[in-house]
């Protein structure tokens, strides 16, 4: 009997070990383990031995299982972990097949600058306010000191809707001043972005429809230098830290004193290139102390509040951002064009 | 503006600086220069030369081999093809490396076997006309009659190249800006350097003006003051070069002694001036007046004008002689043989002069100066200049007295001097001794705290001007940058503003792209949508003075700006095209301005774009809204929409707005043969449905289990009903029911179709048990067959 179950621990140690796959494995357990395999046979016979001999035969015949049983997982293990393998291998991908993603939508350049510039400016306590576009001229000249007889105000340069010239498209952003010293409480800090329109036929640098902001801030006390203070800031977060700036005397009609600015040309530093036209500098926009008659035109005390107000026209921010090189394109909205931002 | 530098160093010695440091400096104090350019740099190494001796090459039979003295130890041989010249002749010799105007550079070579070490010009080479030189001629060389020319003289000295001019933008406020002596004097305070004026004194003598003419201004308000002085004996001849340089170098044509003299004085005084031939005004008056209806006049230019009851002119007791502060008229111009000549200095009202040579197509270089306003002052100084120039020039005699016709005095304005409020305003701490040293400098006078304004200076009327005097001056630059104090403020975005953002993002994100389209469109765009004659959407705001009829009306839809687009991008052959605006439509309000609603529009072809893609899109931006209770509703009369495949979409019973495939009528008038499709929504309705913050919901304790219905029903029921009477007879079991085929054909009989659902059921409370989920499938299956009499399948 022992010696029936050496042969049979060989034998099946032997088996197991070349055992091919899952099923085959399986077939030899119950060859060798089950209720009806080889040793289940070999232990029915364990009533024939002695009393003396019975102990040490259970002792071999429980070894035997044991050992079979290991060989067993054993085998199992490595047939499952081959299988593991050749599935991922047949799983296998070219990695470098294009995404499935669905396409985004892209936002258009105009207005990617425009979020960008109104976020910087509520980042600095400021409300944005929308007007309309359709506009009287009260709001959009006589407020603003631009009296009858101002060139802006010829029916060659402003669209009118009457004929009295009392109703026009809003040919800046500067009413949304005026509207907001009218319904306001004080102190302000507004932005106000939207569309403009002036008599300009369509080319690379003109459009009769094209887009401002408007900024303005009225307090106690606001002076020239929080102007300066406050536009650096836009530009630096604009541009970036060391952009160098530069304010210029200009003249608008509604403030005083009036300024241009611009930002050191980036691609010569100063020196003069064709993207600054040779001048080192690029005009970026129009600023200044709103003047005194149109805050008291609007009922606000200017012995005892000041303020200061911008406009800047987005078209040519985002042209330079981005190096476009016509404005036509701004407004054709090829989705080739549109896709690159 | 064109400055020849040379003409202000005899106002401000302004030669220390070099151009760009001159220019930067006058830039940041207020007078913005576009461009400077050194006119000796374009030409270089070219002399005068004397011709010592010249004979036919032997080797050509019209070229000529000089020796001409440039001033070196010997002469130097030039070959020439030029006829015009004979041994003496001083002419313009280009040197072996020189440089011309035109950009060419010359060098010695050989001539048909003769070394030429150079060329000798012609004025055309030297980038001069016969304006320049009346006396050369234009095809030969330039044989000079230049007073003290020696041999090897710069060239570009002799001929006034040896200057820098200076091209400035001047804002409209600065009209005094337009003159030498205006920029003289924004230049002496600039560069602090002593500005030296001298006012022209002219006698006269003989007879007296008012002899001969008076002047009579019919409207004051258009004309305020009138300045005229006569000279006679006039002898009209080209003037010196000296003038003529400067002229040219300012950007003026030189014409004869007279006309440059005025356009001397415009450019040296900044005031327009005319001269006109006094023989040929008729009767002894001249009538500032506006024009009769009718009345004509020839213009200098040689046209024929016709002008209006608002154009004001200067006239004989007859006719027009000039459109005042335009141009002169064809019948007294200066000519050959005028021998009295009478030179006005008039002071015009601005916005008349624009709106005169607006109205005649010719804005001029008086125009465009009288336009902005200028200084009444300076009639007087004018017009001696100009009589000055007379007697230097020797060109005639200057008469005594002026006639200056002022209606009204001219009384100063005045402002006072508030050092605390102007460093307040500027955030600065300019000492007061600073602002009056600048003010003076800049001819204010002070007379204690009042400020008297020069009369140049109509600008200037508030302290909020003298500050920015200051301020020019004391450097905008200089002016601290302080960030914002006093009381903060919360500002940010509104929850409209967010809103609407997010609306931008999520139609990103479902694949549509921003695009920006003009507010205003074509009357025939509502044709090509197909809106009816009767349309109230047609009732368009119109411009009244429209670039073209293209961009002539406010549109009251979108949609045609979005199919305007599509239909480019189809043109251009672009696949899958998904676009979003929102943009602005325009209606008229009783007051006059407009109601500007927003709309999101969508837009969109190919790349399996169909309508429940756009649907889909819709839903998706509604639903991240949060707005509940979306309905959808079919639209079959917009006109341009498929009347099959159009849904009016509403929320909360409101309508939102309209979605569809656009009508093959209407694509076809846009000339695209595809499937468009759109969906215009209002923004307000939008925002207004918008859903509260959520509430949670806690989850669901018990496993849901589904069951699928399919029926057959009439084939014109719509599924949100099906789905509305499912949901409606579920009772509390039924959480969910979803659409999953929809089918037509056999063996389903014609006119029916099969629709399926998927239903969740479930119990808040326990496992839902098989009683229960039965006895929600009868009540789904009898309510479906008891209202639209469906079968189950």
């Amino acid at each position: 009997m022992k010696e029936m179950l050496q042969k049979l621990r060989e034998a099946s140690v032997a088996a197991i070990l070349q055992a091919d796959d899952i099923t085959a494995l399986e077939n030899l357990r119950v060859k060798y383990l089950g209720k009806k395999g080889e040793l289940t046979a070999i232990l029915k016979q364990m009533g024939r031995l002695s009393a003396e001999e019975r102990p040490a035969m259970g002792q071999l015949a429980n070894q035997v299982r044991a050992e079979l049983e290991e060989a067993l997982d054993q085998r199992r293990e490595a047939l499952n972990a081959r299988m593991l393998e050749m599935r991922l291998k047949a799983e296998t991908l070219d990695v470098t097949m294009p995404g499935k993603a669905p396409e985004l939508g892209h936002q258009h350049p105009m207005y990617i600058v425009l979020d960008e510039i109104k976020d910087i400016f509520v980042g600095m306590g400021f409300e944005i306010l929308e007007g309309p576009e359709i506009e009287e001229a009260e709001y959009n000249f006589t407020k603003l000191n631009t009296s009858e007889g101002h060139p802006a105000r010829e029916w060659s340069d402003t669209f009118y809707l009457t004929e009295d010239s009392s109703i026009l498209l809003r040919t800046q952003t500067s009413p949304m001043q005026v509207r907001a010293m009218e319904s306001k409480p004080l102190p302000i800090r507004m932005v106000a972005p939207g569309r403009v329109y002036r008599k300009d036929e369509v080319d690379a640098t003109h459009s009769p429809m094209f887009h401002q902001i408007e900024g303005m801030v009225i307090d106690k006390g606001v002076t020239m230098a929080d102007l300066k203070g406050t536009l650096n800031t836009l530009v630096k977060k604009l541009y970036g830290e060391n952009t160098v700036t530069r304010f210029r005397p200009h003249h608008f009609p509604f403030t005083e004193p009036s300024c241009e600015m611009d930002v050191q040309c980036h691609k010569c530093g100063g020196k003069g290139c064709p993207t600054c036209k040779g001048e080192g500098w690029i005009e970026i926009l129009g600023a200044g102390m709103i003047h005194p008659k149109v805050l008291e035109g609007c009922g606000i005390d200017t012995d005892v509040y000041s303020g200061w107000a911008f406009g800047m026209g987005l078209e040519r921010l985002a042209m330079r951002r981005f190096k476009i090189s016509d404005l036509r394109l701004i407004f054709e909205n090829d989705v080739r064009f549109l896709q690159q931002f | 503006m064109i400055l020849s530098r040379k003409w202000l160093n005899e106002f401000v010695d302004c030669s220390a600086w070099a151009d760009h440091d001159f220019s930067e400096a006058m830039t940041l104090s207020g007078s913005k220069v576009e461009t400077f350019t050194d006119l000796h740099k374009n030409i270089q190494n070219v002399v005068a030369g004397r011709i010592v001796e010249m004979v036919r090459h032997t080797n050509s039979d019209h070229m000529w081999v000089c020796q001409v003295d440039v001033g070196g130890d010997a002469p130097l041989q030039i070959v020439t093809g030029a006829q015009n010249q004979k041994v003496g002749d001083m002419v313009p010799v280009a040197l072996d490396g020189s440089l011309l105007p035109d950009g060419k550079e010359i060098h010695a070579g050989m001539l048909r076997g003769e070394l030429s070490n150079g060329m000798m010009c012609s004025l055309k080479e030297l980038g001069l006309t016969l304006h320049d030189y009346p006396y050369a001629i234009e095809d030969g060389l330039w044989v000079m009659q230049e007073d003290g020319v020696k041999p090897g003289d710069d060239i570009a000295a002799v001929i006034g190249m040896d200057d820098h001019v200076v091209e400035f933008e001047i804002t409209p406020n600065r009209p005094d800006c337009l003159s030498v002596i205006g920029l003289a004097r924004e230049a002496a305070v600039t560069f602090d350097k002593p500005l030296r004026l001298h006012t022209p004194d002219v006698p006269g003598s003989g007879e007296d003006i008012h002899d001969h003419v008076s002047i009579r201004i019919n409207d004051p308000a258009l004309c305020p003051r009138y300045t005229a002085r006569m000279v006679r004996n006039v002898k009209i001849a080209p003037s010196p070069a000296w003038m003529r340089e400067r002229l040219r170098n300012s950007g003026v044509r030189p014409i004869n002694n007279i006309v440059d003299i005025t356009n001397y004085v415009m450019l040296e005084y900044g005031q327009p001036m005319h001269a006109f031939d006094f023989s040929c005004i008729g009767g002894k008056q001249i009538i500032v007046r506006t024009a009769r209806e009718g009345e004509t006049i020839q213009t200098l230019d040689g046209n024929a004008r016709k002008l209006t009851p608002n154009m004001l002119c200067i006239c004989d007791e007859e006719k027009p002689v000039a459109v005042a502060g335009v141009m002169g008229g064809a019948n007294s111009e200066i000519v050959g043989d005028t021998a009295m000549v009478v030179f006005e200095g008039a002071n015009f009202n601005g916005t008349s002069i624009r709106r005169t040579a607006a109205a005649l197509g010719m804005r001029t270089e008086a125009s465009g100066r009288f336009e902005k306003g200028l200084d009444p002052m300076n009639t007087v100084a004018a017009v001696n200049r100009a009589c000055e120039l007379v007697e230097l020039l020797g060109c005639g005699e200057v008469m005594r007295g002026t006639i200056d016709a002022l209606p009204e005095p001219i009384v100063p304005k005045t402002v006072k001097l508030e050092p605390d409020k102007v460093n307040g305003l500027l955030g600065t701490d300019v000492s007061e001794a600073e602002m009056r040293r600048i003010l003076l400098a800049l001819g204010f006078e002070l007379d204690g705290d009042t400020i008297i304004v020069p009369s140049w200076r109509g600008d200037v009327e508030h302290y909020s001007d003298i500050a920015e005097e200051i301020a020019r001056f004391y450097g905008y630059n200089n002016i601290p940058c302080t960030l914002m104090r006093g009381q903060t403020t919360s500002g940010g975005y509104t929850d409209a503003q967010k809103a609407e953002r997010s609306i931008g993002t999520m139609a990103r994100a479902l694949g549509y792209s921003e695009i920006i389209t003009y507010s205003f469109i074509s009357p025939s765009y509502y044709d090509k949508i197909r809106l009816p004659a009767d349309s109230p959407l047609r009732d368009s705001m119109k411009i009244l003075n429209p670039l073209g009829e293209d961009t002539s009306i406010m549109r009251t839809t979108i949609l045609p700006s979005m199919l305007e687009i599509l239909t480019r991008n189809y043109n251009y052959r672009n696949k899958a095209v998904r676009l979003y605006e929102i943009g602005k439509v325009y209606f008229a309000r009783p007051d006059g301005m407009a109601d500007e609603p927003k709309l999101l529009c969508l837009g969109g072809y190919g790349g399996g774009m169909d309508f429940f893609q756009l649907k889909g899109a819709v839903e998706r931006i509604l639903a991240g809204l949060r707005i509940t209770d979306v309905t959808f509703e079919a639209e079959n009369e917009n006109p341009s929409y498929h009347p099959g495949r159009c849904a009016k979409v509403y929320a909360g019973g409101k309508l939102l707005g309209v979605l569809g495939q656009i009508h093959p009528l209407a694509a076809a008038n846009y000339g695209v043969d595809a499937e468009l499709y759109t969906a215009e929504l209002r923004l307000d309705g939008m925002l207004a449905a918008r859903g509260a913050t959520p509430v949670y919901t806690p989850l669901p304790r018990f496993p849901a289990v589904t069951r699928d219905v399919a029926i057959v029903c009439s084939a014109d029921i719509p599924v949100a009903k099906l789905s509305a009477c499912i949901l409606a007879a579920g009772g509390q079991y039924l959480k969910g029911c979803e659409l999953f085929d929809v089918y037509t054909g056999a063996p389903i009989p014609a006119g029916y179709k099969s629709v399926a659902f998927s239903l969740t059921l479930r119990a808040d409370d326990q496992t839902l048990t098989d009683e229960h989920a039965e006895e929600t499938m009868q009540s789904v299956l009898k309510a479906l067959k008891e209202t639209f009499n469906a079968a189950i399948r």
